[in-house]
């Protein structure tokens, strides 16, 4: 099977938007049964499977593009932690609510931005999932918005878990904004990560000022997951993902 | 020798097929039949859209689909359905029928669309199916399908779902 390094780049750009929103999805399915309330329940169930369904149009197009026959079962259940290329911030742990309210605002914010400017690409299949994908992801950020503003501005408690929750996403904020080599090898189709920050900087700042959070000052920063480097938290979560799927290779049902 | 399929008749049974998830919809009312071809070797080719990219009923409606053109078509036409992302599915493309049919199934019909997809929270009030009033509240911004709200009514007390305008 080829290495991840020698994908063609519009091959690789894919994936590396769809292993985001895959690996996210996993993490969110984790809630299930276990939220705050059933109502959470359910939306982030949603949530995660508005992510599959992108994630799914994502590594399809990879497969394509990369043209070896590789489909979206294989990408998603037959690679190691080292070929996928999603950034450590989807695949970090849940941790308590308030971290993945932290984590599904700073996510969600940066998809929007991501989504609203894909729109405009020049390749037909990319412009057309993020036209659809930016409506969904227009709730996702609502949702963790209102989440940020109540517990944020709420009690002394909930207060001091959504500013906890803040400080420990906020070190994985960097690599959604950094430049990989594929999106230059892509003008007019792939999206320059830099040039959503300031737009990204604007919406998060505000929610957190009007919920009375301060802006975490991280003294250390993540790097590689566009590269393959993972924290030790994505092999466990593979192993969970793609057990079925390799203990019955090509089972259907 | 078989007549070529007549385009009208195929692209009225495909539209005809109910919802798999809210049966008392047609895709005709859903507006996800997008289009509708006969190719030269008589190949029907159908345009479906997907509500929501990761909506799960989108493989079943297209397996109906195939049935139901089958059924009008003659079983020995071969169907393909492509998956048509842009333009974007919008509940605007809900027929006045399907919002008639939602309503009286006791689903809140979508308002319009066009304030839906910016960061401002819906604010336009939705009228309760069962006794009418407009003194709702929402519960949650997600519902038991992904194109649904979760709603409760201030007058009755009866909690119920709103299709999101998207």
């Amino acid at each position: 099977m080829s290495s991840v390094r020698t994908l063609p780049p519009l091959a690789g750009y894919a994936l590396a938007l769809g292993d985001d929103a895959l690996i996210l999805a996993q993490r969110l399915g984790q809630w299930v049964a276990r939220a705050p309330q059933i109502e959470e329940d359910v939306a982030l169930a949603n949530i995660a499977l508005d992510l599959l369904g992108q994630a799914r149009t994502l590594l399809s197009y990879a497969g394509t593009v990369e043209g070896v026959g590789r489909d979206e079962d294989d990408l998603a259940y037959l690679r190691d932690d080292r070929d996928f290329r999603n950034v450590q911030l989807v695949e970090i742990p849940n941790g308590d609510f308030a971290v993945t309210m932290a984590r599904q605002l700073v996510f969600s914010a940066y998809q929007y931005e991501l989504y609203a400017a894909l729109k405009g690409s020049a390749d037909p299949t990319l412009a057309g999932l993020a036209g659809k994908a930016v409506k969904e992801v227009a709730y996702h950020r609502d949702h963790a918005t209102q989440w940020v503003l109540r517990l944020g501005d709420g009690t002394d408690l909930s207060h001091a878990r959504m500013q906890a929750g803040l400080d420990q996403v906020w070190p994985y904020i960097g690599e959604l904004f950094e430049s990989a080599g594929t999106t230059s090898q892509l003008p007019g189709v792939a999206v320059d990560p830099s040039a959503l920050r300031p737009a990204w900087d604007s919406y998060v700042t505000e929610v957190l000022s009007e919920a009375t959070c301060r802006t975490p000052e991280p003294r250390w920063r993540s790097r590689g997951g566009r590269d393959g480097l993972h924290t030790e938290h994505l092999g466990h979560l593979l192993a969970e993902m793609q057990h079925l799927h390799r203990s019955h290779p090509g089972a259907t049902w | 020798m078989t007549a070529a399929p007549d385009r009208a008749a195929l692209l009225a049974a495909a539209r005809a097929v109910p919802d798999p998830e809210l049966p008392v919809l047609t895709l005709g009312d859903l507006g996800v039949i997008r289009d509708l071809r006969v190719a030269g070797d008589g190949t029907v080719e159908v345009d479906l859209t997907p509500t929501y990219t990761g909506c799960p009923a989108t493989a079943v409606i297209a397996d109906d689909v195939q049935a139901a053109l089958r059924r009008a078509g003659g079983y020995q036409i071969r169907v393909r359905v492509r998956t048509v992302l842009a333009p974007a599915w919008t509940t605007d493309w809900m027929s006045e029928t399907g919002r008639r049919k939602l309503r009286e199934y006791g689903i809140a019909p979508p308002g319009p669309a066009a304030h839906a997809g910016g960061p401002v929270t819906l604010a336009f009030s939705v009228r309760c199916p069962h006794c009418g009033s407009p003194d709702t509240r929402e519960v949650s911004h997600f519902g038991s399908t992904p194109c649904k709200a979760l709603w409760t009514c201030r007058s009755c007390a009866e909690p119920f779902d709103s299709f999101k305008a998207i």
